[in-house]
């Protein structure tokens, strides 16, 4: 079992330094780092100088070892759109994403998981094709525009919710939060919504799927046998058994909540890592770039590391395997 | 495996893992237009798609108006609300732009860009994938192992965040004006290269199954070199589930696509796609002129959903994991 799990470790380590050298050539070869620093019309000996004190002289190897080194202690660099630590600006937008991030998944499994388990439950049934017919339209609808219908309906149309920022936020330590005051929950309304919506159909299928597999199998039919009541099957039985992989799946779909963030910060001017991430993009900010996706990779792959390792805690099938 | 189309659930999202081949059936085309007749949503969505299709492909001839022909504009026009909302005329059915662009022209030319970015996107990533799926499905080994790591490695990021990234690099060696020429090819490369893993993933899986069988060991006694076998005997086995996945990457890249150029990434206003034209429209929803990105919006939605409702459909009829 330590084997096992020392074994995913070492490879989620591996992705990381994948990674970081995809970035560490970003960071190197895209855009002259010298030229950030000195401008065009620096001479051979201004440029020797500043290369030497960049340590760009160095061999490969040496310097993407200092790359490393650098990135671990949470040295990024310096923006070049911003001027300012790279760091430092990632910590400020951080609370603004994991936020509007948190709200959207909260909304989307209060919404999702019941709406999943309704249609499996009543197949066929007339209201499980609209359900169905909904989900389907929530997973091809664009997310920027269920964003502006949004705003053109409440905002425009009805001026109900505002339709950019976070409103106001009350500072926490550096954590900024804007469930505190009335302004900043309003703000997070739309947003929260258009983040929400395609999570929402991804989630009731998935669920739906995974019940009615549950429910062709044996065990429940035996259930139905000893005369259990339908409620007492559907959800001892059949939901339970559900919860295993349509956690995993959920766990996994925080990854992809990153990618839909990015464009909801944007519709709404909402001011966390998303909109930063784009704006870096657009002006070809190199160190912001590589930190984000630096920073991004952190995330994903111990999201996946934790979820590989809580399957292996919570079936003890697998851990047989692994032993035997 | 019975004649029939297998009695599958219509919306049960099953896996293509195509790691049992579907048998060589000379009769699956006739089935699938019975069953394309039989299913009215696949029907309604096929005819839907097929009608996209032929104004991108002709845009000249189905436009009322060349948008980009500054003859044709005037500014006279602008900001006319479409034909059913006060003010509107036949003469714009869906109303104009800032500039007095017609829209619904703008739409059809924006949607011949939205499908050529689309499905160049998806002919990139079915090369890309299916190539590394049977090189590392067929060789195994290191080779293998080292191709499904990088996979493993793309896998971890959402597409749309490899397409923003291969755009900021593009930005980053390109510059900005050249780069802003380039648009089109640049965010080919972009959702091919962010979308080649799924095929990658499903091909490799019938190649290594495949390959073990007498029918290949029987090719390369006849002298069938590796690349022959691989081209010849393997992937028509796979070309029915890389189908499936090509009709539901082409709704995602043309989704990668718009969203890319609705934040600014993508295609320029210059030669617009559905995207950039909502972009554009963006900044007058404000003042009430909401159809100028409402309007491609229900377009961009329309071409999707009729996708994805087909892939539905070709993926419950072909799906080669029968239940």
């Amino acid at each position: 079992m330590i084997w096992f799990m020392l074994r995913r470790i070492a490879s989620a380590l591996l992705v990381m330094l994948a990674v970081t050298a995809i970035a560490f050539v970003m960071f190197n070869y895209l855009g002259d780092p010298v030229v950030a620093i000195l401008g065009q019309d620096a001479s051979v000996a201004q440029r020797r100088a500043v290369e030497a004190q960049l340590g760009l002289d160095q061999p490969l190897i040496v310097r993407f070892w200092a790359y490393l080194m650098q990135v671990l202690q949470g040295e990024f660099g310096i923006s070049y759109r911003l001027g300012r630590p790279v760091v430092e600006v990632l910590i400020e937008r951080l609370p603004a994403t994991v936020e509007l991030a948190a709200t959207g998944m909260a909304i989307a499994l209060v919404i999702g998981i019941p709406a999943g388990i309704f249609a499996a439950i009543r197949r066929g049934s007339a209201s499980t094709r609209l359900l169905m017919g909904a989900s389907l339209f929530g997973i091809s609808v664009p997310t920027f525009f269920v964003g502006i219908v949004l705003i053109w309906v409440f905002n425009v149309t009805l001026s109900m919710l505002p339709s950019f920022g976070r409103g106001q936020t009350v500072a926490i330590g550096w954590w900024t939060t804007g469930f505190l005051t009335q302004s900043g929950l309003v703000a997070l309304v739309l947003p929260a919504i258009t983040i929400a919506v395609f999570q929402i159909a991804m989630i009731m299928r998935l669920v739906r799927a995974e019940m009615l597999e549950v429910l062709r199998s044996d065990f429940i039919l035996f259930a139905r046998a000893r005369g259990l009541s339908e409620w007492r099957i559907f959800f001892r039985h059949a939901f339970a058994n559900t919860l295993i992989p349509v956690i995993t799946v959920i766990s996994l779909q925080i990854g992809s909540l990153i990618a839909f963030a990015v464009i909801t910060e944007s519709v709404f001017q909402w001011p966390g890592l998303g909109l930063l991430f784009l704006q870096s993009v657009g002006a070809a900010d190199v160190p912001m770039m590589s930190a984000y996706l630096i920073v991004i990779a952190a995330l994903f792959v111990s999201i996946n590391l934790i979820v590989d390792l809580l399957y292996f805690i919570i079936d003890p099938r697998l851990r047989a395997r692994v032993a035997g | 495996m019975s004649m029939a189309l297998p009695p599958s659930d219509p919306d049960t999202p099953a896996q293509i893992t195509a790691a049992a081949p579907a048998p060589r059936r000379r009769w699956a085309n006739g089935l699938l237009v019975s069953g394309l007749l039989r299913d009215k949503t696949a029907l309604v969505a096929a005819v839907v798609l097929a009608l996209l299709l032929l104004a991108a492909a002709f845009p000249a001839f189905f436009a009322p108006y060349q948008v980009f022909d500054l003859r044709q504009i005037s500014l006279m026009n602008a900001f006319v609300p479409p034909v059913w909302i006060d003010g509107g005329s036949w003469t714009f059915p869906l109303g104009t732009d800032d500039q007095g662009r017609d829209i619904l022209s703008a739409i059809i030319y924006g949607l011949r860009v939205s499908l050529t970015v689309g499905l160049g996107g998806v002919a990139l990533a079915v090369v890309i994938g299916v190539t590394i799926g049977l090189i590392a499905g067929f060789t195994g080994g290191i080779v293998d192992a080292a191709l499904m790591r990088v996979a493993d490695v793309q896998l971890t990021f959402p597409a749309i965040l490899i397409a923003v990234m291969i755009d900021g690099v593009s930005r980053a060696i390109l510059g900005d004006t050249a780069r802003a020429e380039a648009a089109v090819v640049v965010l080919i490369i972009a959702v091919g290269l962010s979308g080649w893993v799924e095929y990658a993933r499903a091909v490799r899986g019938a190649a290594m199954v495949e390959r073990r069988r007498d029918y290949v060991a029987a090719a390369r006694l006849s002298g069938v070199g590796s690349a022959g076998i691989m081209v010849r005997h393997i992937l028509p086995n796979v070309l029915t589930a890389v189908m499936v996945i090509g009709t539901i990457h082409l709704g995602v890249a043309i989704l990668i696509e718009a969203t890319l150029s609705f934040v600014g990434l993508g295609i320029p206003p210059t030669q617009p796609s559905l995207g950039t034209l909502i972009r554009v429209g963006n900044s007058y929803l404000l003042s009430g002129e909401w159809w100028i990105a409402i309007m491609p919006g229900i377009a961009l939605l329309i071409l999707v959903l009729a996708i994805n409702l087909l892939g539905d459909f070709l993926r419950d009829a072909l799906n080669p994991r029968l239940r």
